[in-house]
């Protein structure tokens, strides 16, 4: 009975034919993640493994099983989602409460070595002494010639201590019972020959030998010691101890903090900052009242002209209307970079095509006057925002039914009337979602901003590089990245915050935009 | 039912299989590193990746196939986006994806090894062979973790068919300029936020450098010197009045009037002497004139080649940079497609019979090395503001004076 269904399943699905395309396309995606896993597995990075492993399970089953027909549609979508959206977020959200920033991006082993290395520096005015590795077993060692030109052999646990050996232009080359590397060798075993020290003498403030380069050897000297057990790094010229001061960095007792310091968890940290950070309380309030501004503004502006040219173009006694259409198009097929670029230097003072040619040699300080910059601002994004608004709104003007219209005008309303109680009702109900979608958008317009006026003129009265059309997105991008010193932890604390406030925001509007739903 | 199960998912094992198989196969063609006792030279035993940017690529590359040559390791060139190298480089370094080696700028040092990614070079005595201000820019608290190639500084570009004869001082190329006829007697690179690398030279003139120096001849941050700017700030503000500096004047603009042979002289970097030699213009290079009673000193940017610490590769990296990139030739080689001064003395003196190289090579007598300590980051962010409003007319004094208490505040609160 089963036996006879799963045929006509089989025969109603069609022909073979699908079956093995689809069978290959698994097999295709299957084997990309089989290959994926062994990378996985070499550098063992266990976490995404498990992820991967389950994802590739549960594709197989949806698309193998026969219960989960919905699943085979909405599968390939939920991939994207987590890749593009749940994966961005979260990642977000993570370094929003770590320390992550310019000193904080090794983990803590790294930062010990970087900071040992770091210390070691070659003993002043010391000899440059021509290297030939060895080998003994298992154990790498140095074979040099001193500056008197004899011949040294040491070892790791080894010190240094003359030898027999075949000299070469003044060079010992080999010596009895080592066996000399050629480069091929150093190259094969180059971590080890790179960390191996060879102790100069028995007491430890002779310093040691190392070679960079597997070609010479230099004494070298080390400022700085690590201990393990203690968790301790010992600065060896001044004697002062740092220790782990639990904000990833080892700290002095007077303060003094050493970096590079590692990545650590801080909790809520990054989000007190960002609220009590005296550098961005001073200039946030006028810089999210613009914000808004410009938002607002934004949306009004291009919605008003979008709307305007849709209602002229909609007049079927205008000729050449689809020739206007194309042209009204023409700045939103122009990429909004390159736009945002051109405007830019259109508006330059002295120089810029805006003064010198539509304005006839006028000298309007477009980008340094606060005023005048917030305007141009808002002309740019006009330009790139309303054809949008106006195909939305062409298209939404030719769904409303023409008898609705014509009752109206039977009615003997005014064309004002019409406007302002019939069409623009009906507009609003397709297109006030994408108001809130485009308010939204500009509330984080960095682009526009950082492209044409850079957040400038800067306030010069602020002590921090705030500029007079900076929005909220681009004071964040200043404060966190200007200078060499870089918090991602900061910047995605901000990033989450603002996510906040514009998703208040929008939620609040989509609810009244259902009255007006219900209105209809 | 169960049979037909059962054939599904054993077709798609086997293609599974299949795939797979020819995926390995794909991946055991890469050369495995064996420790064979007797191998030789001629085969390849690392692969060594250098990051580098996009422009000099191409010249790197004869290096590289000239070093896989001679020592059997492959070097593999990629070019990258300059504006993100370093943000990359510095993401990547730690964690296994990185480059063995980048190349950069010097003033990379303070944040490099802030984040702990860049590892300690050794130049032996072959460090008594480099310009001293290319080995100045190569350390970093007395580490030396660059290998220098070039050294790149402003000049004083003379359009030779307008003006004949160099400029003496600062008043005297303007006279001069004026005196050719010029629309304009000399440009210099601006813009509304004002760009104090190129002022740098004239502040320089007035002795006010931004940090002190300690004994080594380091920068040191507890020293600004900045302040001493007073001088400098009356002048800057006497140019703005008279328009021979303005913040209208762009990179760009610039070099469309000194290529169109309106600008008698043009201050700017061996970038664009390319720009202006095919243009057409008769070009010569000469020393920054000073408007000052001391030289007119201009920052020296040193570029150059830095090992990853954490690199698998390290002994293949230190012999590529310090005994490869480090001779007359590769530095004579790299110069010939970039055309910015070789850093090593030897190959910086076999190209200097060319004019125009001799011209930067005489300017950057005087250079200084730009600052890589952090607290730099803290000056770029004020300082050019503050020199586009005084060119503006704002007071002197007072904006200067801002200036010197901001950049304090900023780095304090570091």
């Amino acid at each position: 009975m089963e036996h006879t269904r799963s045929l006509t399943a089989l025969g109603r699905s069609g022909r073979i034919g699908p079956l093995i395309v689809k069978l290959l396309m698994l097999g295709v995606l299957d084997s990309v993640l089989v290959f994926l896993a062994l990378i996985l597995i070499g550098r063992g990075d266990w976490g995404i493994l498990v992820i991967v492993t389950a994802a590739g399970l549960a594709i197989n089953w949806v698309y193998l099983s026969k219960r989960a027909l919905p699943a085979k549609y909405i599968t390939p979508g939920l991939v994207f989602l987590a890749i593009f959206q749940v994966f961005v977020i979260g990642y977000t959200v993570y370094i929003a409460f770590t320390n992550y920033s310019t000193g904080h991006i090794l983990n803590k082993d790294q930062a010990i070595e970087s900071l040992l290395s770091q210390s070691q520096s070659r003993v002043a005015d010391s000899h440059q002494y021509p290297v030939t590795v060895v080998r003994d077993g298992d154990a790498f060692g140095f074979l040099v010639t001193a500056e008197d030109g004899t011949a040294y052999l040491g070892f790791a646990d080894q010190p240094l201590a003359p030898v027999d050996a075949t000299f070469e232009d003044g060079t010992a080359v080999a010596a009895e019972g080592v066996q000399s590397l050629q480069y091929a060798d150093i190259l094969a075993n180059q971590e080890a020959i790179f960390d191996l020290a060879v102790p100069a003498g028995d007491s430890a403030e002779d310093g040691w030998l190392r070679t960079l380069d597997g070609r010479s050897a230099y004494e070298y000297e080390s400022s700085r010691e690590y201990d393990a057990v203690a968790d301790t790094m010992t600065d060896t010229t001044t004697g002062v101890v740092y220790t782990d001061g639990g904000d990833g960095a080892f700290v002095a007792p007077d303060g003094t903090r050493i970096l590079p310091g590692w990545q650590i968890n801080v909790g809520l940290d990054n989000f007190e900052r960002a609220i009590t950070e005296p550098t961005i309380r001073g200039p946030l309030m006028y810089v999210l009242v613009w914000t808004f501004a410009f938002a607002f503004l934004s949306v009004l502006l291009t919605f008003a002209l979008g709307v305007a040219l849709a209602l002229l173009l909609n007049d079927p006694r205008m000729r050449g209307r689809k020739v206007y259409r194309l042209v009204m198009v023409l700045p939103y097929a122009f990429p909004a970079f390159l736009g945002a670029l051109v405007w830019s230097g259109m508006f330059s003072t002295s120089f810029g095509f805006i003064n010198q040619v539509l304005l006839g040699g006028a000298a309007v300080p477009w980008l340094t006057d606060p005023t005048m910059a917030k305007i141009a601002v808002l002309l740019v994004n006009l330009w790139l925002g309303f054809p949008y608004m106006f195909l939305v709104a062409t298209g939404a003007l030719q769904a409303i039914p023409d008898d609705i219209l014509e009752a109206a005008r039977t009615d003997g309303a005014t064309p004002w009337g019409i406007f302002r109680h019939v069409k623009l009702p009906l507009l609003m109900v397709s297109m006030a979602p994408i108001l809130i979608s485009s308010f939204a958008f500009n509330f984080n317009n960095f682009n526009v901003i950082y492209l044409v006026t850079g957040g400038g003129p800067r306030d010069t009265a602020a002590s921090i590089p705030v500029g007079f059309t900076d929005i909220l997105i681009s004071l964040v991008y200043k404060v966190a990245f200007t200078g060499q010193m870089r918090d991602y932890g900061l910047a995605s604390a901000f990033s989450i915050i603002i996510f906040v406030v514009v998703a208040a925001i929008s939620i609040v509007s989509f609810r009244k935009t259902k009255t007006l739903e219900e209105m209809n | 039912m169960t049979k037909t199960k059962k054939s599904i998912a054993a077709g798609a094992m086997l293609v599974t299989a299949g795939m797979l198989l020819s995926a390995c196969s794909g991946g055991s063609t890469e050369p495995t590193s064996s420790a064979t006792a007797t191998d030789t030279g001629s085969e390849t035993t690392a692969t060594l990746t250098v990051w580098v940017d996009a422009e000099r690529a191409d010249s790197l590359a004869d290096a590289a196939t000239a070093y896989e040559d001679e020592t059997g390791v492959a070097v593999e060139i990629v070019s990258r986006d300059n504006a993100t190298i370093k943000d990359d480089y510095m993401q990547q370094a730690s964690t296994g994806s990185g480059p063995d080696i980048v190349m950069g700028a010097h003033d990379w040092l303070g944040e490099l090894t802030t984040n702990g990614v860049v590892a300690p070079l050794e130049l032996g005595d072959s460090a008594d062979g480099y310009l001293s201000v290319a080995l100045d820019a190569a350390a970093y608290d007395g580490t030396v973790y660059m290998l220098p190639y070039a050294v790149e500084n402003l000049a004083m570009l003379r359009n030779a068919d307008l003006v004949a004869e160099p400029a003496t001082s600062f008043d005297d190329m303007i006279a001069k300029g004026t005196a050719a006829g010029a629309e304009f007697p000399f440009v210099v690179e601006q813009g509304v936020d004002g760009n104090p690398y190129h002022l740098y030279p004239f502040q320089t003139a007035f002795g006010a450098p931004v940090f002190g120096r300690d004994a080594n001849g380091a920068y040191d941050a507890t020293q600004l010197t900045l302040g001493d700017g007073g001088d400098f700030a009356a002048w800057l503000s006497a140019q703005g009045a008279a328009g021979t500096i303005s913040t209208e004047i762009t990179g760009d603009i610039a070099k469309e009037k000194f290529l169109a042979g309106d600008a008698a002289f043009w201050l700017t970097g061996p970038w664009n002497v390319t720009a202006a030699v095919e243009g057409g213009i008769n070009l010569a290079v000469d020393a920054i004139p000073s408007p000052g009673s001391e030289d007119a000193q201009p920052f020296a940017g040193v570029k150059g080649f830095f090992v990853n610490q954490y690199s698998e590769n390290k002994v293949a990296a230190n012999d590529f940079l310090v005994n490869y990139i480090g001779t007359t030739d590769v530095q004579v080689a790299l110069f010939e497609s970039s055309s910015v001064l070789p850093a090593l003395t030897e190959a910086a003196q076999a190209v200097s019979d060319d004019a125009i190289v001799a011209g930067f090579l005489a300017a950057g007598e005087q250079a200084v090395p730009m600052p890589a300590i952090p607290a730099m980051g803290q000056v770029w962010q004020y300082w050019g503001i503050a020199e586009a409003e005084i060119l503006n007319g704002a007071d002197a004094t007072a904006t200067w004076d801002k200036l010197t208490a901001d950049v304090q505040a900023a780095i304090d609160a570091q």
